[in-house]
This record gives structure tokens, C-alpha cells and sequence, in this order.
């Protein structure tokens, strides 16, 4: 390792990297802005100047940027010196001439970069005295608010959204001093990751438009490590709540998964929990239908009358937790227990799961995603159904460039350089879906083709594999990239509906494998627990079609709406089996609107709980704060209906740990989900770790409207976390119990580097989660029956699904940023079949009794249509059905949209 | 012996001495002592030359108070100013440090003369906004916070807070 000296001691350091985030491992303070650990150097802000000499005798030396600059063996760098911080200051205070003061109002203060680092070099006095320019904001949608007089031109924002994240409708502007960050024109951002802007801006320009609204400061804000909840993906957060209400979500950095970034139904679609539809007490229904709340002693008394002596079944949930899942399996046995999936999505995961244990190819993390070489994605939008997925991949496609960047010897921070020698060659990526996907633009080959029809491309890319001559000129073109690269990735998953697709991919990941490759194959799962049921029921699952055929007398639903599955008439069917029902859920829905008894679930902001991520990695998130009235979480009710029935397994059970000490005794996959995070007994320094920062402000005032008299705060017997600012908040905390990154002289997110065991890698107390089938051994299970050539019909359409980032997921859906851009329920036409039924853009169509709105796409296949998933109207539909089209009657086209429309851009 | 006698005997001399010298206490409360303005007492917030509110709910006062008795959340008024849409201070636990009136970069809070803040029930101590907010500047008569920053709000456009230019035309490449 090389030994560099900066300001007269010397440092042994790891080669190839660069002198900034070199002196940053070693715990040295150094400004800089345009650099980003995820996006490398391009020396622009001129911030990290240091002095370096040529040897020992060079008394001048000379200033360079840092983050430009190699460490190699026996350089020697002044830092702290009067020339390189004067100059650092001098630099500062140019940034600085043209800053609005405006921080008092600005949503990045106390967590600004730019603060922070103008405190850091000294500058203080402004010795211009001239005008300041000052430019117009733009409307950049629900989500982003622009504040441009704030910019400092560090260009991280379009090398961000651009360069990285592959977008294209935001770019610098003008020209010398005059340049400007924005869009050709005012609208919504299009980039499914724009919300990382809020993050990568190091000042105030970009910032949450929801957080300005209702705001509150990164010091006031009571945090706790969690997961996400929009999808399987399994990426770890950081929701910030201030009065009982949740006002942000951060990204919580994972070197494994979702590293520095989220996506935006990640970042901006938790809001719903701020809803007033929540569930606040338990409540039944009377004989005329009306919800009344009840007390803590009726309830007990309701609970042991509709459940003691009776024969109970469940529907558990793929949004929930494992705990309260395995709970309430374990309450009513597992076979009068369905998982809550409808059966055709359990039987995908269930089988996507199987092969990911069985394939013999790597089950991949986001990190390993991003190092495939060769990828090719079967019948997924991934932008829509596993967003950060699709943002690993716009990384993978890179590892051409740096191929050509090592030839050169050029380092993979030189990131202009590395873009400048590569242009627009990329590793191949090859999308096989049923219309256009959102990573075409980086795509090798895209191949618009049905379901049955890309598991046939599947199987025969499987063949041309084995044996090179087979095969039509698409799949031999596949399998010739996918053998020459060292490290090919298939991702195929849940999302189009097909179990013979999903062994399609497998069969490709076992040729692979058989070829002698280090092939990666992931799946991707439709909701955050989805693989934690599937494992949970891995031997013995009751379909919902079973379980409305069982004796039952009692219904559990988990967290679970039962219409988002199943259709209402099958719904009213098991309502008429089992007479009584009892909801556990959080917001009103028309499940609970069936029930005879609800029981008010904690959000996913106020409980405890582990999901099992797509990857197969177990991740406990954290309550952010307690839950407010008669919430609870999913598991306590659980735990109180197995008081009710006097449940001989679950008596022991008072606390989240005992729920592992109790039923993960003889289950590896159990364990592994209570390893995902340290125990209640955990402590650092002999302390608990704080949810709030040690600057919290007004814990005597808050609650002083109600009573003067400050209650004492809460408890959290369940984890190692304190609802205080009291504990022990140190930088090597494990990274399950993250609450939050600060550290002295860095308020903002760029503190995480103290964090880091070194820039990029593993978190210094360890990373969070577990993953869990490495090494698992599962049941094989038959192949699916090959599906025959699509041929289409006349008066018929094939269903084919067409998810949405906004739209697609349930409960995202109603935040409020998100709900402005979801849009219409559509069915997505190929323009000739549009013609052929009469129907132009933005006409209703009719489709099974729902009129959407059609949407012309000449990337569908003709005889197939696409429609939106998740949305209320389109509950019904099925991918792989065919369905007659007609025109939609009273059908009122979408208001033009116009500018004057849209909110002011203050 | 005789030492400690003189010594008693002077005491009692200068005591004696003191009964003649004018008072330094007065007789509160029926006579009250100056107070200079920037005593520190009672809490109010102000309002800009204007006659609108000056506070917008930064939360650095809240942040500054030692003992954490400042509470309040953030709006954003139609016209974009940012406003508290409560501040409550909870003067049972306020020390009169006046470290909030430091920290306020608008000068919307200040510190009073009056100190007189005696109640029998503890509840009433919790002042919110309503009882905070006065109808003039207090101390500090000229400042006006939005009419120096760079945000737009209703009536102050871009470029026209104080040495500002007019916004810049994107669309133009001229030096």
C-alpha cells in the first residue's frame, strides 16, 4: 500500500484512489461538493484544493484538486496549511456571492452541504458588495421543489440525473456565469429517480416538495432504520416524523443493496400513513352496519366470545411483517392459513423462490447486479415493478467503459474521462417484454413479444446455450452475449404473470452455470414480504381457493385487501363460508368494511418488523415512533387474539424478541430473520441507541397544549432504540440500528463517510440484514407446461400487464405527491388494433365492465393489450386472459392540462 | 477582649451608618423599577414594518433554547411566505436566557421588560401563538427578513430583494 504524508504525517493507503476520498477514510476533514462517492471526480467546484510538492526539498509546491489527484507511494500534500485553506476559503466565498439569504426558509438548512462546508473552510464576511443575480424557478411536478437561486453550479445534479440515472429532460442552460439547472420548460420531472436530487443537490436547489409543505428540521426530526414497503426490492430508509405525523423519507445507505439511492414511490409514497382514513380504535360492526368503537374491556370481552372454542383460519400478508405472519400461522395452523397472495402469484414467487435456491447460479444483491457484464431482463419493466433494480442496471451497462478505462489505465473515478472514452458503448443488455420498457434506451436488443412467447424465447435461449447452432437469430444473438461475459445476469420475476417464463429464466441460469459461467439469476417479487410468505409456506401452503372450503368459523385478514387479489364475487363466496370476520389493517378499505371486528394496525412507520426482500435477505425495520391511540402492531393483535383462545404456544409471548425465542427454535430461515437486526439487549457503550438527535428541540412544549405536565417519554422495551436523544449515537452503531448520520462539522447526508468502513464500502458497525437461502435446500418443483405460440384472435385481446412506479402498488397510491401522478387506469393499444375498434388516444375503451382510458403504443403487440395494474378499475383483469374491447359509453376525456393550471413556482 | 469589643462596636457603628443612606431597592410592587428594553422578560414575537408576521418558523430559536421550551410547526402561506402555524413556548420551563432572540434571524422574537408572569395554575404558563404575537416591531424597527431574501413572495418578485438584479434570461447567450 502506498504512504502518502499530508501535513507532515504519514498515511498508509489503499492504491487507486483518489486524495479526497483517501484523506476522508482516514478521518481527514477535507470540503468538496461537485464530487459524489456513487458518481467519482470531475474536479469542477475547485473546492478540495490542497498543496502538493514534489518532494521533500520543494518548498512551493503547487495546488491541485484532490479529488483529482492519484495518491501514489511518497507524495507529500500540505492540507491545513495558510495557501490551500485560503485558497479553499476564497472559493467558498465565490460560491457564496450570489447566495439568496434565504436559508431561514430553505429546506436544506440544517442539513446543507453548502452550510456546512462554508463553516468548515472559515469564510464568514462577504466582501462583495455588488448585486446578486437571481433566476426564476421552474414547476418540476408534485414531488421536486426548484429553488434555483441557490445553485452553486457543481453540476451534480445533471450528472446525476443524466449520467447515472439515465434521464434526460433536465440539463444545464445558458451560458457563463447565467447557467441555469432545469428543464426545457416547466413540468413534471420524468426520471422514476429525480428524488435522489433532493439528496445529491448539495444545497438547497432541489428539495422535497412534501417536506417544504409541511417541514420540519433534520435536527427536530425523531428517526429509526426501515425498508421500504413499495416493493420486493427490500431498500433500507430512513422516515423522519415530527408530531406523530411522518414528513420525510430518506435513503438509509446499505453497500449491498440500495447503496446512496431510492427511487420515488421509495422516497415520496409513505405519506399515506399522515392520512385521516386511518384506523385509530378497535371497533365492530352493529346489525345496521355502522362501525362502533369499543373499549379496551369490550374488546377483551368481544375477542374470547367470536374466537374461544372456535375454529379459526387466516389470511396473513405480503406486506406485513414475518412475525405477525408466523404468529398468526402458528394461531391457527398452518392449514387453515393462506399467505394472502392470490394463488396464481403465490404459485410465481413460491416458484421463483425455489429456483433461486435450486439453480446452481448466484442469487444476486443490487451491488452484484451492478457488476454483471451481461444482462438480459425477461418479461420485467423493471422501472415500474423493482425500480432501484433498473437504476443497478443503468450502472452494469457502464462495465464496458471501465473495461476500456482499465486498457488505459485510466481509474474509474475519472468520470469524465471513463464517459468520454467509452461514448455510447455499453455491455449488453437485452429487454424481453411485452412493449416498451424504460431501460430501452440503454438496451443491446429489445424484443416486444406475449408472455408465452418470451418463455419460449426463454427456453430457446436455454437451448442455444447448450448447444450455439439451435435456436432463431434472437436467441442465438442472447446466448452469444450472455456467454461472453464473465459475469451474466438474468432477471426475470413475478411481474408478467408467467410461471413458464420465470423457469424460462432459470433454464437459462442452469445452461449458464452448465457452461462453466458465474451467472447471477434474481427474481424480482411484487410486494416487500412477498419472498418471507413464500418461505413461510414453503411446506405446507392452503391456497385462499382451499381455505374458502375449510370448516372454518373465524376469518383473520392481516393487513390485507382482499379485493386488490380477488375478485368480489369470490370474496362475497368466503364471506358466506365462514361467517365471522376480523380485520387487522391500518387505513379503511372495502375488506374492512366486511369485517365484524377491526383492530387498528400500526403503520409501517410505528411497528416492528422484518421483511424478506426479493434477494432473499431479511431486513428489520424499526418504529419510528409509538403508534398513536389504539394502534397496535400487526403481531400484538395477533398476540391478543392467542390470549383470547388461551393459545398454549403463544402464552409466553410479550415482547417482538420472544417471538423468535418461541417458534424460530428448529426453522434456519426463522433464525436468520431474528439475526436481521441485534436483539432488545443490545447496546452500545452501554447505552441505548437515540431515534432523535441530541439537538431535538421542544420536548417541553410539544405536548405542553395538552398538559404542562411532560409525560414521561416512551419506552421501547421491543429494540435496542430509545424514543429520546438520550444514548449512545456513535458512528460504528450496527447498520441495522442506523437511526440517523450526523457527525461534528457534518449536518448534512454527507456525514455517511464517517460511517463507512472506507468510501463506498460496508457500514463500520456492520451491515444491516441477513440473507437467508444461501445454503437452503427446497423441493424442486415440476416445469411449468410450455405455452404455445401466440396467435391472435379476432374479436379478442390478450390481457398483458403493464405495471406503473406511480399506480401499481396499493398503498403508495394514496401519498399524496404520487396521487397527482398516477393518472388514469389505461389500456395501452397497438395503434392498428386501436384503429380496427375505433378508438384513438385518450378514448375509453371498455374491458370487462370498467371503461380506461386507451393509450396508443406501437411497441404492443398487435392482438394483445396492455392494462394497468393495481389501479381500482383494472382489479379485475388478469394477465394471460382474453377479453373483448369495446367503446366506452359517457366517456369523458382527460382535461388538457395547462400551465396556468399548475401551482405557482414560488 | 478588649480587641473583639471594638470590633462589635464598629459593626454595630456601620449598621447604624446604613440607616441613613439612601435605599437601592424600591418598594415593588407598588413602585417599579426602570427596566431597560433589552431586559430580558416576557416573550412576544413581532411583526415586520409591514404589520406582518415576522417569524418564519425556522425553529433556531427552538433549537437554541437550552431547555427545549420552544415548540412550533412550519406552513407555507398562498402568498409563499413561511409561517408557524403554531408556536408554543411553555414559560413554566423558560429560563429567560434569551438565547431564542439571538438566534432569530428575522428578529421576530424578542425579549420584554415585564416579567410579571405569576400564575396559580401551571397550564396557564403555555403561551401559543395568539398570546405571542404583538402588533408592532418591538426593539428592532426597520428590519424586514423577505424584503433582503431571495424568495419570491406575493408582491416581491424575483430580483427585487435588496441588491438583487433582475432574473437572469436563460434563453440568452449574451456576455
Amino acid at each position: 500500500m502506498p504512504v502518502i504524508k499530508v501535513d507532515g504525517q504519514e498515511y498508509e493507503v489503499p492504491a487507486g484512489g483518489n486524495l479526497l476520498e483517501t484523506c476522508l477514510e482516514q478521518g481527514l476533514d477535507l470540503p468538496y461538493f461537485c464530487w459524489h462517492p456513487a458518481m467519482g471526480s470531475i474536479g469542477a467546484c475547485r473546492q478540495c484544493a490542497v498543496v502538493q510538492y514534489q518532494n521533500e526539498e520543494d518548498t512551493r509546491g503547487r495546488i491541485v484538486m484532490a479529488c483529482m489527484t492519484p495518491v501514489s507511494d511518497g507524495a507529500i500534500f500540505d492540507l491545513s496549511g495558510d495557501r490551500a485553506a485560503g485558497f479553499r476559503r476564497t472559493v467558498v466565498e465565490s460560491l457564496m456571492v450570489d447566495h439568496p439569504h434565504d436559508c431561514p426558509v430553505c429546506a436544506e438548512g440544517g442539513e446543507c452541504h453548502l452550510q456546512d462546508m462554508t463553516v468548515m473552510t472559515g469564510h464568514r464576511d462577504r466582501h462583495y458588495r455588488g448585486t446578486k443575480k437571481t433566476y426564476r424557478n421552474q414547476y418540476l411536478g408534485p414531488l421536486i421543489h426548484h429553488e434555483m437561486n441557490r445553485c452553486i453550479t457543481c453540476y451534480r445534479c445533471t450528472r446525476y440525473y443524466r449520467d447515472y440515472a439515465g434521464g434526460t429532460d433536465l440539463s444545464a442552460q445558458a451560458a457563463h456565469d447565467h447557467v441555469y439547472f432545469g428543464r426545457h420548460k416547466e413540468g413534471t420531472l420524468e426520471s422514476p429517480f429525480a428524488g435522489n436530487l433532493v439528496e445529491v443537490c448539495p444545497t438547497g436547489v432541489f428539495t422535497d416538495k412534501s417536506l417544504v409543505h409541511d417541514y420540519t428540521r433534520k435536527w427536530d426530526l425523531q428517526s429509526a432504520p426501515s425498508v421500504c414497503t413499495g416493493c420486493g426490492v427490500g431498500c433500507n430508509t430512513l422516515p423522519g416524523e415530527r408530531y406523530g405525523r411522518l414528513k420525510r423519507i430518506h435513503n438509509r445507505y446499505h453497500a449491498e443493496v440500495n447503496g446512496y439511492f431510492l427511487c420515488d414511490r421509495g422516497r415520496f409514497g409513505g405519506n399515506h400513513v399522515n392520512r385521516a382514513e386511518r384506523i385509530d380504535f378497535p371497533a365492530r360492526r352493529d346489525a345496521d352496519g355502522r362501525f362502533q368503537a369499543l373499549t379496551d374491556q369490550a374488546l377483551g370481552e368481544l375477542l374470547t366470545e367470536l374466537c374461544a372454542g372456535k375454529r379459526l383460519a387466516a389470511i396473513g400478508s405480503p406486506r406485513a411483517g414475518v412475525e405477525a405472519n408466523l404468529l398468526l400461522q402458528t394461531l391457527v395452523g398452518p392449514e387453515r392459513f393462506a399467505s394472502g397472495m392470490d394463488d396464481t402469484e403465490h404459485a410465481l414467487v413460491d416458484r421463483a423462490l425455489r429456483h433461486l435456491v435450486n439453480s446452481g447460479a448466484h442469487n444476486p444483491s443490487l451491488r452484484d447486479i451492478e457488476s454483471a457484464d451481461s444482462v438480459l431482463v425477461l418479461g420485467e419493466d423493471l422501472t415500474h415493478t423493482a425500480a432501484r433494480t433498473a437504476l443497478a442496471l443503468r450502472q452494469s451497462v457502464r462495465n464496458e467503459a471501465y473495461t476500456l478505462a482499465a486498457e488505459l489505465k485510466l481509474s474509474p473515478w475519472q468520470d469524465a474521462a471513463v464517459r468520454n472514452l467509452a461514448q455510447d458503448r455499453r455491455s449488453p443488455l437485452h429487454v424481453v417484454c411485452a412493449g416498451s420498457t424504460d431501460l430501452d434506451d440503454i438496451a443491446a436488443g429489445h424484443y416486444r413479444l406475449v408472455a408465452d412467447d418470451q418463455a419460449r424465447l426463454a427456453a430457446a435461449i436455454a437451448t442455444a446455450i447448450a448447444d450455439s447452432q439451435t435456436g432463431d437469430a434472437a436467441a442465438q444473438r442472447i446466448a452469444a452475449d450472455l456467454l461472453a461475459a464473465e459475469r451474466p445476469l438474468i432477471i426475470s420475476g413475478t411481474g408478467a404473470g408467467s410461471a413458464a417464463l420465470i423457469d424460462g429464466a432459470a433454464a437459462i441460469a442452469e445452461a449458464l452455470v452448465a457452461r462453466g459461467k458465474a451467472a447471477m439469476l434474481s427474481f424480482t417479487a411484487p410486494e416487500c414480504n412477498s419472498l418471507g410468505q413464500a418461505l413461510l409456506c414453503r411446506d405446507s401452503h392452503t391456497s385462499l381457493a382451499a381455505l374458502a372450503q375449510s370448516d372454518a368459523d373465524v376469518l383473520i385478514i392481516l393487513e390485507n385487501d382482499l379485493l386488490q387479489r380477488l375478485a368480489a364475487e369470490e370474496i362475497d363466496q368466503l364471506r358466506q363460508r365462514i361467517p365471522t370476520w376480523i380485520g387487522i389493517d391500518s387505513l379503511e378499505n372495502d375488506t374492512l368494511a366486511r369485517c365484524d371486528l377491526i383492530l387498528p394496525a400500526a403503520a409501517f412507520t410505528e411497528t416492528e418488523a422484518t421483511y424478506i426482500s426479493q434477494e432473499g435477505r431479511a431486513q428489520r425495520a424499526f418504529p419510528v415512533h409509538p403508534p398513536a391511540q389504539a394502534r397496535r402492531p400487526g403481531w400484538r393483535w395477533v398476540v391478543e387474539l392467542a390470549a383470547a383462545v388461551d393459545h398454549p404456544d403463544l402464552a409466553g409471548i410479550h415482547h417482538f424478541d420472544d417471538i423468535a425465542a418461541a417458534l424460530a427454535v428448529d426453522d434456519p430461515v426463522l433464525q436468520g430473520a431474528a439475526a436481521a437486526a441485534p436483539d432488545h439487549a443490545f447496546r452500545s457503550r452501554g447505552l441505548k441507541i437515540p431515534r432523535q438527535p441530541h439537538r431535538y428541540s421542544g420536548r417541553t412544549a410539544m405536548g405542553a397544549d395538552v398538559s404542562v405536565h411532560e409525560p414521561r417519554q416512551s419506552d421501547d422495551a421491543d429494540s435496542a432504540l430509545a424514543y429520546t436523544m438520550e444514548g449512545a449515537a456513535s458512528t460504528d452503531r450496527p447498520g441495522a440500528l442506523l437511526s440517523y448520520v450526523w457527525s461534528p462539522g457534518w449536518n448534512s447526508n454527507q456525514s455517511l463517510h464517517k460511517f463507512q468502513s472506507d468510501i463506498g464500502g460496508a457500514l463500520r458497525g456492520g451491515s444491516a440484514g441477513q440473507r437467508l437461502l444461501d445454503g437452503l435446500s427446497l423441493a424442486k418443483l415440476p416445469p411449468a407446461p410450455a405455452p404455445s405460440a401466440f396467435g391472435r384472435r379476432d374479436q379478442q385481446w390478450l390481457l398483458q400487464t403493464h405495471h406503473h412506479l406511480f399506480g401499481s402498488d396499493e398503498l403508495s397510491r394514496l401519498s399524496d405527491g404520487i396521487a397527482e401522478l398516477c393518472g388514469r387506469a389505461a389500456l395501452y393499444l397497438h395503434p392498428e388494433d386501436a384503429g380496427r375498434l375505433g378508438l384513438e388516444q385518450g378514448d375509453g375503451a371498455e374491458v370487462a365492465g370498467q371503461a380506461l382510458e386507451v393509450r396508443l403504443d406501437a411497441s404492443q403487440v398487435p392482438g394483445s393489450a396492455g392494462f394497468s395494474t393495481g389501479y381500482p378499475e383494472t382489479l379485475a383483469l388478469r394477465a394471460g386472459h382474453w377479453v373483448e374491447i369495446g367503446v366506452a359509453a359517457h366517456w369523458q376525456r382527460a382535461p388538457e392540462l395547462i400551465g396556468s393550471d399548475r401551482e405557482a413556482t414560488a | 477582649m478588649l480587641r473583639s469589643l471594638i470590633s462589635q462596636l464598629r459593626t454595630l457603628g456601620t449598621v447604624l451608618q446604613h440607616s441613613f443612606t439612601r435605599a437601592e431597592t424600591v418598594e415593588y410592587p407598588e413602585e417599579k423599577p426602570y427596566l431597560a428594553p433589552r431586559y430580558r422578560g416576557r416573550i412576544v414575537l413581532t411583526r415586520d414594518p409591514d404589520g406582518d408576521e415576522r417569524c418564519v418558523a425556522c425553529n433556531l430559536c427552538a433549537v437554541a433554547c437550552p431547555v427545549d421550551c420552544i415548540a412550533l410547526q412550519q406552513g407555507v402561506r398562498e402568498d409563499g411566505r413561511w409561517y408557524p402555524e403554531f408556536f408554543r413556548i411553555n414559560f413554566s420551563r423558560c429560563i429567560m436566557c434569551g438565547m431564542c432572540e439571538e438566534a432569530c434571524p428575522t428578529a421576530a422574537i424578542q425579549l420584554t421588560p415585564d416579567f410579571e408572569m405569576c400564575e396559580y395554575d401551571r397550564q396557564s404558563m403555555v403561551y401559543e401563538k395568539e398570546h405571542l404575537l404583538i402588533d408592532g416591531t418591538g426593539k428592532y424597527h426597520d428590519y424586514n427578513f423577505y424584503r433582503v431574501s431571495g424568495l419570491k413572495i406575493f408582491g416581491k418578485d424575483k430580483g427585487e430583494a435588496l441588491n438583487e438584479e433582475p432574473p437572469v434570461d436563460v434563453r440568452s447567450l449574451l456576455p
